[in-house]
C-alpha cells in the first residue's frame, strides 16, 4: 500500500460525481468494473439512458433474485433489467450506436493515461489478450471519461507523459476521474478541474508523472 | 411442395460439417449461445476448425467443451479471457491454439459486411494500437482509418427463440447479439430454437432474421443454461 491509495474520494463518491455530470437526456455506456458503480447514482432531475454494447439500450439496475434472466445480461455478462423506453438490437446495430458517434459519454477503467489523451486499458502484454468493445468505445463516444485510482497499488503513477503499455486508443480521453482529482485532457496536457479537499497541489503532482496545469 | 426448413434432431442438422471448416457461433457469453448445436458439432468429431465467436468458452460445456476436445485450431474473438475459462486458457498457454483478437465492434462489422457482400471497410477503431499493425491506413477528412476485411464462414450455429417452416426467426432479449448478423455471413446457417411458431407463419413485423438467411432449423425446447450447468459440475461429452 502507498500514500496515494488510501486517501481521497471513495469509489462511490467518484461514481456519484460522474453520474451527476451527464446532461439530461444523455446516452451513456459504462465499462465493466469500477465504472459500473456510476449507475447506482441517479440525479432525479434528469433522465439518462444507459447502453450496454451487447444489444441493450435503456439498461436498468442489476436483476434481483426473482428477476434473474440469463438472456438479459449486460456487457459484464451479469443479469440486469431493462427500463421503460428500452430496446434490444443485434451487435452490428449496437456497435453502430458506438462507432457512429451516437453515444454521448463512455466511462472506462484505465491502466495508463497519457497527457495527450492516449489510453492503455486492455492488456499488460502478458496472459490472454482480450479487448472487448474498448477500442470501439474510445473512438466512437463523444466524450471518453476514465475512472481510476490515481496510482497503481504499489504507488506508481498511472497518469503519464507517455503510456508504456499497448494502447487502446490514441488521443481519445476527454477527462479522468480519480480518488485524488478530476483532470481534463487539454491540448496543453492535464488540467486540474477539481482536487480532493484534504490534499494540496504538490501532493497531487507527486502522484502524477505528467505535469498538471493548475489554476 | 412446401418449403420446410425444420429438421427432427441436432444430428440431422449437423450432417454437412467437415474437417477444417470455419464456423461462427452466436452468443455473447452464455446468452444466445447455441450450446446443443455445439455439442452436436463435438459429436461429428470434425477437427481443425476455425471458430468465430465473441468469447472462447467457459467450463467444459458448449464452446469450452469443443475446445477441450481439441477440435479447434484457431479462435477469432474479442474477449477470450474469463474467470471460468479452462480449456482455451490451457491450450493457449501451451501454444496449442491460435487466437486472433478483434475489437468487438470490428468483429460485428466484419461479420455484417460479409453478409452484405462488402469485402472490407475502413474504421477508426484500433488505429494507433497493436491491432492495427500491418494493416492499410487511409486518411478521410484528416483522420486515420484502418482497413478491415470481412469475415465469412462455412457454417453459422445460431440460437433463436422461434422459427416457422420458412426459417423466419425471432430472438429473446439480449440473446439476440451476434446471431442475426452471423445468419447472414455463412454458407449454411443452422439454428436451434426453443419453439416453433404456432401459426403457419410468423407475424412479418416480429421477424428479426428473414428466412432467406437460414438453412436448417431444429427444436431444443429446454436448452442448457451454461452458467448453471457449469456450477453443477456438468461437462460434455
Amino acid at each position: 500500500m502507498n500514500e496515494f491509495i488510501n486517501i481521497g474520494w471513495t469509489k462511490d463518491e467518484i461514481a456519484k460525481k460522474i453520474a451527476y455530470e451527464f446532461p439530461h437526456g444523455s446516452y451513456v455506456n459504462l465499462g465493466i468494473g469500477m465504472p459500473e458503480l456510476v449507475s447506482k447514482f441517479v440525479d432525479e432531475s434528469k433522465e439518462i439512458i444507459y447502453h450496454s454494447e451487447n444489444g441493450l439500450l435503456g439498461m436498468g439496475p442489476p436483476a434481483k433474485e426473482n428477476e434473474l434472466d440469463y438472456e438479459l445480461i449486460n456487457a459484464g455478462k451479469k443479469p440486469v433489467t431493462i427500463l421503460p423506453g428500452g430496446s434490444y438490437c443485434h451487435h452490428a446495430d449496437s456497435f453502430s450506436m458506438i462507432r457512429g458517434g451516437h453515444i454521448d459519454y463512455c466511462v472506462l477503467g484505465a491502466m495508463e493515461v497519457s497527457e495527450g489523451g492516449d489510453l492503455a486499458n486492455w492488456t499488460t502484454g502478458k496472459g490472454i489478450p482480450a479487448v472487448g468493445g474498448a477500442m470501439d468505445l474510445v473512438v466512437g463516444a463523444k466524450n471518453v471519461f476514465v475512472m481510476s485510482q490515481h496510482t497503481t497499488k504499489d504507488g506508481s503513477p498511472k497518469f503519464l507523459k507517455n503510456c508504456s503499455l499497448p494502447l487502446t486508443g490514441k488521443s481519445v480521453v476527454t477527462r479522468v476521474y480519480s480518488n485524488l482529482a478530476i483532470l481534463d485532457v487539454t491540448p496543453d496536457g492535464f488540467k486540474l478541474k477539481e482536487m480532493y479537499e484534504k490534499i494540496d497541489f504538490d501532493f497531487l503532482q507527486k502522484a502524477t508523472e505528467a505535469k498538471i496545469i493548475s489554476n | 411442395m412446401k418449403i420446410n426448413k425444420l429438421f427432427n434432431s441436432v444430428n440431422d442438422v449437423m450432417s454437412d460439417v467437415f474437417d477444417g471448416a470455419v464456423i461462427m457461433l452466436g452468443g455473447f457469453g452464455e446468452a444466445g449461445s447455441p450450446v446443443e448445436l455445439i455439442h452436436g458439432l463435438i459429436d461429428t468429431k470434425c477437427k481443425e476448425l476455425t471458430i468465430i465467436a465473441n468469447n472462447a468458452g467457459n467450463g467444459k460445456i458448449g464452446l469450452g467443451a469443443l475446445i477441450g476436445e481439441n477440435q479447434v485450431k484457431k479462435v477469432i474473438c474479442s474477449f477470450a479471457r474469463s474467470p471460468k475459462s479452462i480449456t482455451f486458457k490451457e491450450l493457449y498457454e501451451n501454444n496449442k491454439i491460435e487466437l486472433e483478437v478483434v475489437p468487438q465492434g470490428t468483429l460485428a462489422e466484419r461479420i455484417r459486411s460479409a453478409g452484405a457482400g462488402i469485402p472490407g471497410f475502413y474504421t477508426q477503431t484500433s488505429v494507433g494500437t497493436p491491432l492495427a499493425e500491418g494493416k492499410e491506413i487511409k486518411i478521410f477528412n484528416g483522420k486515420e482509418y484502418v482497413l478491415e476485411k470481412s469475415l465469412k464462414a462455412d457454417f453459422a450455429l445460431i440460437k433463436a427463440e422461434t422459427s416457422d417452416r420458412y426459417g423466419n426467426l425471432t430472438y429473446n432479449k439480449t440473446a439476440r447479439n451476434f446471431n442475426p448478423i452471423m445468419c447472414m455471413a455463412a454458407n449454411q446457417t443452422i439454428v436451434q430454437v426453443k419453439r416453433i411458431e404456432k401459426e403457419e407463419n410468423t407475424d412479418p413485423e416480429k421477424i428479426i432474421t428473414p428466412g432467406i438467411f437460414v438453412n436448417k432449423v431444429t427444436i431444443v425446447n429446454n436448452p442448457i443454461i451454461e452458467s448453471i450447468a457449469i456450477d453443477n459440475g456438468e461437462t460434455y461429452p
